[in-house]
C-alpha cells in the first residue's frame, strides 16, 4: 500500500503547487450550456413521446390484441414477445459473457490468445446491427432452420449484447483488489473456488449494470431483430414462434403509415419499460454498494 | 550462514518443521534470496528482521508458493515443510497453504460477515456442518483473542471491525484451516501500539502449538516478542540467534548498524 499512499501525497503536492486558476467566466458558461443542453433534448424526447402516446395508455391496449394490423386494438402480444426475447438473450449472452471475462481476468495472462479474444469482442461491438440481423437470418433463420422466431432472434441479439458484458464484467473483475485472491489463495482455496467465493461476488455491481446496459440496448434494437424474430402478430406459444417486438411493432405502424397514434402508445411502452429496468438496476445497485460502502476500494 | 553442528544436535532427532538448502529465488533475473540456509524447528517463534528488498516477504511467499502467481519466477535449492520439498513434484499447493497459513501486512476482511470470514477456508475443504463451522469459527476466534470483541455480531460484516480486530481476524481466519506453520508478514505496520501488543502477545502464545514466522522491518519488534531472530540484508542471511544475544552482542558489523538505527 505504500505506493499508492506514496504517489497520492505527490500528485496532492502537485495541485497545491499549481497557481490557482479559477476557470473563464466564457468556458463555465459553455460547460453549463452543454449539461443543459443534454439533459433537455433527453427530457424533450421521453417526454414528446410520453405525452403523445399517453393518450392511447389504456388497459386495453396494454392487455388486448391488435385488430387490422395494428390500426386498432392494443399490443399484449408485443410486450409478451419483447419480454420473452430479451430475458431469453440476457440468459444467453450473460453467461457467455461473464464466463469470457473471468478467463480473460482470472485464468489467462496476457498473452496471445487472450488478445485474440479481446480483439474479437472488441471488433464484435464496432458492427453495425443490421450486419447482425443478416448474420442471423442467414445462420439462424436459413442455414440452421430455427426460421424467425424468439431463438434465432435472442441469439442474435446475444451475439450484440456480448462486447458491452465482456468489458465491463472484465473491468470490474480487474477492479477487485488482488489481496482478496492472495488472501484466499493463503487459504488453501482452489482457483476456481476463490472465483466464485471471492472475486466474483465483489464484483458483483459491475457485471449487472453493464448486463443492463446490454439489456437496454436489446430492448430497442429493431434492425437485427425484424430479420431474425419476424414481424408476427400473434402471441407466441414457444421460443420457435415469430414475435414482433415493441420497436418493430413501432417501425411497422409509423413506417406504413398504419396508425401514429399506436405507434407513439407503443414507443410510450417502450420507454416507460427501460426506465423501469434502469430505476431497478440503480436501486439494486445502490443497496449493494451501500452494504459494501467500507471495502476501501 | 552455515548451520552449525551445535544446532544440528538441539534438534536432534527431529527434522526442523522448516528448512532452506542453499535456496535462491529469482524473479526474471533479480536473485531476491541468495543461498539462504535455514531452520526453524518445530513450536517455535522465529523473527526475520530486514530492510525492505532483503528477501523476506518473498521467503515467505516462497513457503507457501504464493510466488507461484507472479510470472518468471524461479528458484534453486530446497526448501523443506517437514523434510519434504514445497517445489517437489505432486506437491498440492491449495493443500499446501492450508498447512502454511499466512497474515498479510494489512488485515484483508473478506468482503463477507465476520463469521463467514473465518468459516471460509473450513468450507472450502469440503466441510459444512453448521455445528462443526460454528465450533471451528469459535475455537478460532477464541484463539485469536477476539472472540470476546465479536461474539455478539457474528453475521455483521467484518470490514466494520477496527483494524486491530480485522488483523485478529485475518489470524483467525488462518487458525481455523488448522496450519502447521504460520507466517506473519509485517501484521501490524498498519496497526496502533495497543493492537500491536496484542498481536505480539498472541504471538508468542501462538508459538507454543505452532510454528510462527514473523517478518518485520522493525528490530524492536523483533526484540519485543522473543525468540529466534534472523537478520536479512538484500537477500542474505546475515545472522541468525536467540534475540536476547543479538541485540546484545551482534556478531556481524551490519546487523550491528541495523539494530542501533544507522540505516533501514
Amino acid at each position: 500500500m505504500t505506493p499508492s499512499s506514496g504517489s497520492g501525497r505527490v500528485s496532492g503536492l502537485d495541485v497545491a503547487r499549481r497557481p490557482e486558476r479559477k476557470p473563464g467566466r466564457l468556458g463555465m458558461a459553455l460547460v453549463r450550456a452543454s449539461a443543459f443542453l443534454t439533459v433537455a433534448v433527453l427530457v424533450f424526447i421521453i417526454g414528446y413521446v410520453l405525452v403523445r402516446g399517453a393518450r392511447v395508455l389504456t388497459p386495453r391496449f396494454l392487455l388486448g390484441f391488435p385488430e387490422k394490423m395494428g390500426r386498432e386494438g392494443g399490443i399484449y402480444p408485443s410486450i409478451v414477445g419483447t419480454f420473452v426475447l430479451t430475458s431469453l438473450s440476457v440468459a444467453i449472452a450473460a453467461p457467455l459473457g461473464i464466463g469470457t471475462a473471468v478467463f480473460l481476468t482470472e485464468y489467462t495472462s496476457e498473452g496471445l490468445f487472450s488478445r485474440i479474444v479481446r480483439f474479437g469482442t472488441e471488433s464484435l461491438a464496432g458492427i453495425p446491427s443490421i450486419i447482425f440481423g443478416l448474420f442471423g437470418f442467414l445462420f439462424f433463420v436459413i442455414r440452421l432452420g430455427m426460421g424467425w422466431s424468439i431463438l434465432s432472434g435472442s441469439l442474435t441479439l446475444a451475439a450484440m449484447m456480448l462486447p458491452t458484458i465482456v468489458r465491463t464484467s472484465e473491468e470490474s473483475l480487474r477492479s477487485v483488489p488482488d489481496i482478496y485472491r492472495e488472501t484466499a489463495y493463503a487459504l488453501g482455496a482452489s482457483r476456481w473456488q476463490t472465483v466464485t467465493s471471492v472475486v466474483l461476488p465483489s464484483a458483483v455491481p459491475g457485471i449487472v449494470t453493464g448486463v443492463i446496459l446490454a439489456m437496454g440496448r436489446a430492448v430497442g434494437e429493431t434492425a437485427a431483430v425484424i430479420f431474425t424474430a419476424g414481424s408476427s402478430l400473434r402471441l407466441p406459444g414457444s421460443i420457435f414462434d415469430p414475435v414482433r417486438t415493441l420497436p418493430v411493432h413501432f417501425y411497422i405502424l409509423a413506417r406504413e403509415g398504419i396508425s401514429l397514434e399506436n405507434a407513439y402508445g407503443t414507443a410510450a411502452v417502450l420507454i416507460i419499460a427501460v426506465l423501469l429496468v434502469d430505476f431497478a438496476a440503480y436501486y439494486t445497485l445502490h443497496r449493494v454498494s451501500k452494504r459494501r460502502s467500507v471495502t476501501g476500494r | 550462514m552455515r548451520e552449525n553442528p551445535g544446532e544440528e544436535d538441539r534438534n536432534s532427532g527431529q527434522v526442523p518443521k522448516v528448512r532452506a538448502e542453499g535456496f535462491s529465488f529469482f524473479y526474471g533475473k533479480v536473485e531476491a534470496l541468495r543461498s539462504l540456509d535455514l531452520s526453524v524447528p518445530e513450536n517455535s517463534l522465529l523473527t526475520i528482521m530486514g530492510p525492505t528488498g532483503s528477501g523476506k516477504t518473498t521467503f515467505l511467499k516462497a513457503l507457501n508458493r504464493l510466488n507461484d502467481r507472479v510470472q518468471g519466477t524461479h528458484h534453486t535449492g530446497s526448501l523443506l515443510l517437514n523434510g519434504e520439498d514445497v517445489y517437489g513434484k505432486g506437491v498440492d499447493v491449495a493443500d499446501l497453504r492450508r498447512r502454511v497459513g499466512m497474515v498479510f501486512a494489512l488485515p484483508v476482511p473478506l468482503p463477507m460477515s465476520i463469521y463467514e470470514n473465518v468459516a471460509f477456508g473450513p468450507r472450502k475443504q469440503g466441510i459444512s456442518s453448521k455445528k462443526r463451522l460454528d465450533e471451528i469459527v469459535e475455537k478460532a476466534l477464541v484463539s485469536a483473542a477476539i472472540w470476546d470483541e465479536v461474539k455478539d455480531r457474528l453475521d455483521s460484516s467484518a470490514e466494520k471491525l477496527s483494524g486491530g480486530q480485522q488483523q485478529r481476524l485475518s489470524l483467525a481466519r488462518v487458525l481455523a484451516v488448522e496450519p502447521e506453520v504460520i507466517l506473519l508478514d509485517e501484521p501490524t505496520s498498519g496497526l496502533d501500539p495497543l493492537s500491536t501488543m496484542k498481536i505480539e502477545e498472541l504471538l508468542r502464545v501462538l508459538s507454543r502449538s505452532y510454528t510462527v514466522i514473523l517478518v518485520t522491518h522493525n528490530p524492536v519488534q523483533a526484540a519485543r516478542v522473543q525468540g529466534e531472530v534472523a537478520f536479512f540484508y538484500m537477500g542474505e542471511l546475515v545472522e541468525k540467534g536467540p534475540a536476547s544475544s543479538m541485540f546484545v552482542r551482534p556478531k556481524d558489523k551490519r546487523t550491528e548498524d541495523y539494530i542501533t538505527g544507522k540505516f533501514g
